[in-house]
C-alpha cells in the first residue's frame, strides 16, 4: 500500500498524537496541532486515533493513490476531491487505486487532516511517526512530504465509507476567536495596568505562525514593573535566565509582540512568560489564520479545569458517534 | 531561599528556584528534580530541569494542580537539605575559535549586531575587558563549564562557565535574532555559553565552531549509538581550542567513525568548589587527562 505524492501542498507533514518523554532534552511533544480533528479522521476511517495521518496548511497535497483507501479529511474548511468530484469534509471517502485526491482553496480554518485507512506507516522515532523537521526527526527521513514521495500505508478496513462527523461534533474557533489565559509564570512582572490592557484588547494574529509558535499583534505593548535586572538574564525587561516554557505559554519579547508556543515548542529560553492558553483551547490555535481578530479570556484554574472537562465530554461524544 | 511555584496552564508545574543564576540555584533545581523524579508521583509525565529552575508536566485528570502543588513543595524542603554532590562525567570539546563559517555567517547578520563595524569575538572581546580577542578565547577555553540545562532544539546544551561571577564572560544576544547559524556553533547569550546542535535561527553571538556532532537522530556517530542527544544536565565541558588542519581531521574521524571525545567520570562537590574555584578546576582537568 502507498501513496504517490503528486504535489506537496504547502508544509504537508506526517503526524500521530506526538512524542511525549524528551522535552528534558529539547525535543518537543509534536503531532498534530489540531488534535481533535486529527483523532476524528482516524476515527472515520477504522483507525487507531493515535494512527499517522498527513497535516497539511493552507493549501492541500496533491495525492495519487496506488490501492484501494478509505481516507477522511477534517479539520479546516477545505473543499476535498476525488478525480476532481467534490467530496464532504468529515466523512469516510472511499477512494480506488489510480485516483487522485486534490484540494480546493481554503475557505476557513488553517489545517486539514488526512486519514488513510491503516496509517501512514513509516517508522517510528523516539515513539511516534510525527515529523519535527527543525530535529530531522520522523515522518519521512524528517522532512515535510515533497513531491515524489512514495508514502506507506499500513492495512486496514474499508468498512466504514459514508460515515461522517455531525456538525455539532465538529469544533472550530468562532470570530474573534476566544482563547482562555490562566495568568501566572511572570504576570507579576507586568503593571496592572498592562494585566488588564492585555486582556482588553483585540490582537491579530500574525503571518509568523507555526507549528513552533503563534505571533500576534495589534494590541497596546506591555509595560513591566521595574526592577533591578537579575544576574544572568539579559538586560531587556522581558529577559528571564532561560527556563523552561510550557507548552501554549505566552512569551512577549521586548513586550511588544506576544507569541504562544505550540506542539513543536522550543523547550525554553530567556524570555518572560504571561501565563499559559489552558489544554482545552490548543486545538483551537491551530486554525487561526494570519490576520484573524483574537480575544485572550482570563479564566482560573478551575474554570481551566472545567473546560478540559468540557472537551473530554465532546471527545467522548465523537468516539461513541463513531464506534 | 525559597522557591517560587506556579501553574503553565492546567498541565504544567513551573518551579524557580532563583531568579538569577548561580550554581547554587542549578544544583536545588537538579535536587528537586531527582527527587521528583524518585518520588513517582503519579500524573507528572514529565520533568524538565533548567539553569535555575524546572517544570513539571502532568495530568490533571490522574493527580489535582493543588494535590501536585502540596507533594512537590515538600519535595523542596529535602531537596535544600540534599549534599550538593554527584556523580557526573567531564568531556572535552575541540572549538575552532574564529573560524570561516560562523565568520561568514556573522557578516551576512551584520546589521542585527549592536557593533556591525567588528566581529562577535572582537565585541565579546571589548566588552568583557580584554585587550585582545586571543585572551578573550584563552579565557574561554580556560575554565570549564556546567551543562546547566539541555533544549531550546534538541539536545543544545546551556552551559555555565565555572569561575568567579566577576570573571564571567557576559554578553548581550543580538539586537534581532539570527534566521541562520551555523550546526555546532560555540555560541554565548547573557551569562550562557551554548552549542547550536542544528543548523537553524539563534540570538547568541558566536565564537567559533566545534568538529563534534552532538545530536544525530540517525545515531551513525560512533558515540550517539546508544541515544541520539549527547549532554545531560551536570555535565561538565572543557572546550580546546583547535585550528583549521585540526578541524579538518576531527571532521574525518568523525565521518570515519573513529572521532571518540575523551570523557571521563568524575564527582563533583560544590561547597569544594567554592572554597577552592581554581583549584578544583585544576582537578577535574587533571581527571580528564587522566592524572
Amino acid at each position: 500500500m502507498a501513496i504517490k505524492v503528486l504535489h506537496h501542498g504547502l508544509s504537508t507533514t506526517i503526524q500521530d498524537l506526538g512524542r511525549p518523554g524528551y522535552f528534558h532534552l529539547g525535543i518537543p511533544v509534536g503531532g498534530a496541532m489540531d488534535r481533535y480533528a486529527m483523532r476524528a479522521a482516524n476515527l472515520l476511517v477504522g483507525n487507531d486515533e493515535g494512527a499517522a495521518g498527513l497535516e497539511a496548511v493552507f493549501m492541500g497535497p496533491k495525492l495519487e493513490f496506488l490501492d484501494d483507501a478509505l481516507i477522511a479529511v477534517t479539520g479546516a474548511d477545505m473543499p476535498v476531491r476525488i478525480d476532481g468530484e467534490v467530496q464532504p469534509g468529515w466523512t469516510a471517502l472511499e477512494v480506488k487505486a489510480g485516483q487522485t485526491v486534490s484540494f480546493d482553496f481554503l475557505k476557513s480554518g488553517a489545517r486539514i487532516y488526512i486519514a488513510v485507512s491503516g496509517g501512514i506507516d513509516v517508522p517510528e522515532a523516539l515513539g511516534s511517526r510525527s515529523t519535527y523537521v527543525i530535529g530531522a526527526l520522523g515522518g519521512l527521513d524528517g522532512k515535510a512530504i515533497a513531491t515524489g514521495d512514495e508514502l506507506p500505508v499500513g492495512s486496514g478496513s474499508l468498512d466504514s465509507a459514508g460515515r461522517s462527523v455531525a456538525e455539532e461534533l465538529r469544533r472550530k474557533p468562532g470570530t474573534p476567536a476566544e482563547l482562555r489565559v490562566l495568568p501566572g509564570l511572570y504576570w507579576d512582572r507586568l503593571t496592572e495596568q498592562t494585566k488588564s490592557n492585555f486582556f482588553a484588547d483585540q490582537w491579530k494574529v500574525a503571518p509568523e505562525a507555526d507549528r513552533m509558535g503563534y505571533r500576534f499583534r495589534g494590541g497596546r505593548k506591555l509595560e513591566f514593573v521595574e526592577r533591578k535586572q537579575p544576574f544572568g538574564a539579559g538586560s531587556d525587561p522581558s529577559n528571564i535566565v532561560d527556563s523552561c516554557y510550557p507548552y501554549g505559554s505566552i512569551q512577549v519579547p521586548g513586550g511588544t509582540e506576544p507569541i504562544i508556543l505550540h506542539r513543536d515548542a522550543v523547550s525554553g529560553g530567556g524570555y518572560f512568560m504571561l501565563g499559559t492558553v489552558i489544554s482545552a483551547d490548543m486545538d483551537l490555535i491551530a486554525q487561526l489564520q494570519p490576520h484573524m481578530p483574537t480575544q485572550f479570556v482570563e479564566v482560573t484554574m478551575d474554570q481551566a479545569l472545567a473546560a478540559r472537562a468540557d472537551q473530554q465530554a465532546l471527545l467522548a461524544r465523537l468516539r461513541a458517534a463513531l464506534a | 531561599m525559597p522557591a517560587r511555584f506556579t501553574f503553565g496552564g492546567d498541565e504544567h508545574l513551573f518551579v524557580e528556584c532563583s531568579d538569577e543564576m548561580s550554581l547554587e540555584a542549578f544544583f536545588k533545581s537538579l535536587s528537586m528534580t531527582k527527587g521528583v523524579r524518585e518520588s513517582a508521583i503519579k500524573g507528572v509525565t514529565e520533568i524538565c530541569p533548567a539553569n535555575a529552575s524546572l517544570q513539571i508536566k502532568f495530568d490533571p485528570d490522574i493527580i489535582k494542580p493543588d494535590d501536585l502543588l502540596r507533594e512537590v513543595k515538600a519535595i523542596e524542603g529535602a531537596a535544600e537539605k540534599a549534599e550538593p554532590v554527584i556523580t557526573t562525567r567531564i568531556v572535552e570539546i575541540p572549538v575552532f575559535y574564529n573560524d570561516p563559517w560562523t565568520h561568514e555567517t556573522l557578516m551576512r547578520f551584520r546589521e542585527r549586531h549592536q557593533e556591525p563595524t567588528g566581529t562577535d569575538l572582537d565585541y565579546a572581546a571589548r566588552i568583557n575587558g580584554y585587550d585582545a580577542v586571543k585572551d578573550f578565547i584563552s579565557a574561554h577555553a580556560g575554565s570549564p563549564w556546567f551543562v546547566s540545562m539541555v533544549g531550546f532544539v534538541a539536545g543544545l546544551p546551556f552551559m555555565y562557565q565555572m569561575v568567579e561571577r566577576q570573571r564571567q564572560i557576559e554578553v548581550p544576544k543580538y539586537l534581532r535574532p539570527r534566521t541562520d547559524t551555523p550546526r555546532l556553533t560555540v555560541g554565548h547569550g547573557g551569562c550562557f555559553g551554548c552549542i547550536y546542535s542544528v543548523r537553524g535561527a539563534g540570538g547568541y553571538q558566536m565564537f567559533g565552531i566545534t568538529p563534534m556532532p552532538i545530536f544525530d537522530p540517525t545515531q551513525s556517530t560512533s558515540y550517539l549509538r546508544d541515544f541520539m542527544v549527547f549532554f545531560r544536565p551536570g555535565d561538565i565541558v572543557k572546550f580546546r581550542p583547535i585550528d583549521r588542519d585540526g578541524y579538518d581531521q576531527a571532521v574525518e574521524d568523525v565521518d570515519k567513525g573513529r572521532f571518540a571525545p575523551p570523557i571521563r567520570e568524575v564527582s563533583f562537590d560544590l561547597r569544594q568548589y567554592q572554597a577552592d574555584i581554581d583549584g578544583y578546576n585544576a582537578k577535574l582537568e587533571g581527571a580528564l587527562h587522566g592524572h
